[in-house]
């Protein structure tokens, strides 16, 4: 089974973070990937760039409406994400708690939804 | 005593649904949603048939064949064929368990099966209100609605609890085992800590139409019993039940004639149940023996020397004092801090508890909680501080929510304005 762990954390801890700790970071999450894809379970992965990159885009009455942003402030930003491949929550949570930014941040674990129709 | 087919069924069905349930939803495997249905319509069977040609001699070896088979039909008329080559699988055992001596049919395994519905209800991905449902619906066969009054809530709500709950075990896929060694000590203090909450708002509840109400004490204590006997190598289960019962066993000495609440002080010591506290003592020798260290086991230890006191002042409060010390360092926490400040003041004197009350108000993490004003105000009528008694009973009175606790309050804050307009 699939499950998206999303990775929540106030990004200015991040851009204020010295070089020498960014690096160690950046390290823990190099070695972290790796391990994931030995094991088998990594399916996907990446850091996102700061919400001040976000573009949202709607559509309303048929007019396509891009604003500059994402749709809401909050305190803690989707800063990156893995999709794994676990055979169950215990196993996705496990995962979970090994990623870096789970010491400052918080991780949305969330199965991905099967349809039938779905390609594989 | 004979019983009328009916309220016989009804006793059986309490007695064994969580074990039948619990194991029909491993051959399901793990969908809560038809293990239930397919439990439901067994007993519905065994209500006709069990009038018409007599009570089976083992009626939970009937309910658990008749609603295997159930589940096994299912199973094969499903449309997966990889569910139905697991049904053929699973069929082969039921046959062989059926045909094996009730003693040899996997008593184990059904036990096994209780265990893995215990940890799965308890499961940290459920929030806790949706455990606590979950164990009363399965383990203990309770109906949605009367779990909605136990808990003061639409029956519809409960509902809708439950069946998200099973959803999200369904879809998000909570696995139906037993977690492994590495995960067993940190999700067993999941699965006590539930049983806790069901057995605090039994406790505290003494709201409401009781006639109407489920002894949620009772189902904590029914739990906690099931859970000593699934693991009984675990020092913190024992802690548990221990706990449980020392406080169950003064329930009826806590309520007074008219339904007030009766402080420990005050309590009549005859009315407290010795059977329970014995079976409560016994528990919680063989906690210590197994090396129970943890906050059961402390408030347990708390409660077995109220339990041995032959009155309030006879009690060793030294000893409280220092039991709830070290509560304060391995489960800190406020109410903590002013149950040991209580204590304090029965080992010391009021003046020193009220000390530790004033520090803790001050600091504000107790802000709106009846209690700390209640215990204040206690400690001001202790002292004779007849005027800052009046006041604290006040704040508490705005504060408390139970019917019981505030007539208790009223009687006390009466008692102190008369005590003060005296010469």
């Amino acid at each position: 089974m699939k499950y998206l762990l999303m990775i929540y954390e106030n990004e200015k801890g991040w851009m204020e973070l010295p070089p020498a700790e960014a690096g160690q970071l950046l390290a823990e999450y190099g070695a972290f990937t790796a391990s994931l894809k030995k094991s088998g379970n990594f399916i996907a992965g990446h850091g996102l760039q700061p919400t001040a990159t976000a573009t949202t885009v709607s559509i309303r009455d048929g007019k396509r409406l891009t604003t500059d942003g994402p749709f809401a402030e909050t305190r803690e930003q989707l800063g990156g994400f893995y999709l794994v491949d676990a055979k169950n929550i215990d196993e996705a949570v496990a995962i979970a708690s090994r990623i870096p930014g789970a010491r400052a941040g918080r991780i949305e674990v969330r199965p991905v939804a099967e349809f039938d129709n779905t390609p594989d | 005593m004979d019983l009328s087919p009916s309220a016989h069924l009804d006793r059986v069905y309490r007695e064994h649904h969580g074990r039948i349930v619990a194991t029909v939803i491993r051959v399901l495997g793990g969908d809560f949603l038809q293990a239930e249905e397919v439990v439901q319509e067994a007993f519905a069977d065994a209500l006709v048939q069990w009038p018409r040609e007599g009570p089976p001699r083992e009626p939970k070896a009937w309910l658990m064949r008749a609603a295997r088979n159930k589940a096994v039909d299912r199973l094969r008329r499903g449309e997966r064929l990889d569910a139905r080559v697991d049904a053929l699988e699973v069929a082969a055992q039921v046959e062989q368990d059926a045909a094996a001596s009730p003693d040899e049919r996997g008593w184990s395994d059904t036990a096994d099966d209780t265990l893995r519905l215990l940890f799965t209800c308890c499961h940290p991905a459920l929030s806790s209100e949706a455990q606590v449902a979950l164990a009363l619906r399965t383990l203990c066969g309770l109906t949605t609605e009367e779990i909605a009054r136990a808990f003061l809530v639409p029956s519809a709500t409960l509902g809708q609890r439950l069946v998200r709950a099973q959803r999200k075990i369904r879809d998000a896929r909570i696995p139906y085992i037993i977690p492994d060694e590495e995960m067993l000590a940190e999700r067993t203090l999941g699965v006590l800590h539930t049983l806790y909450l069901v057995f605090s708002e039994g406790y505290a509840a003494t709201e409401g139409p009781e006639l109407l109400r489920v002894d949620l004490c009772a189902e904590a204590l029914r739990l906690g019993r099931l859970g000593r006997e699934l693991m009984p190598r675990d020092a913190e289960v024992a802690s548990l039940l221990a706990l449980m019962l020392l406080h169950h066993a003064r329930r009826h000495a806590r309520v007074a004639p008219d339904g007030g609440l009766v402080l420990l002080d005050r309590q009549d010591r005859s009315r407290w149940d010795r059977a329970e506290l014995n079976e409560g003592l016994a528990q919680l020798d063989v906690a210590l023996a197994l090396g129970a260290r943890g906050p059961y086991a402390l408030q347990a230890a708390i409660a077995a020397l109220h339990a041995q006191a032959p009155s309030a002042q006879e009690t060793d409060w030294e000893q409280i004092v220092a039991l709830y010390g070290r509560l304060c360092v391995i489960a800190p926490g406020p109410v903590v801090e002013l149950n040991r400040a209580a204590a304090v003041a029965m080992a010391r004197g009021p003046a020193q508890g009220l000390a530790l009350v004033d520090d803790l108000e001050a600091s504000g993490r107790l802000e709106g909680y009846h209690l700390l004003p209640a215990a204040r105000a206690d400690l001001l009528r202790r002292l004779e501080r007849w005027k800052e008694a009046a006041t604290a009973y006040q704040r508490a009175l705005a504060l408390v929510r139970t019917q019981p606790e505030r007539r208790f309050l009223e009687e006390r804050l009466r008692e102190v304005l008369d005590a003060s307009r005296e010469p």
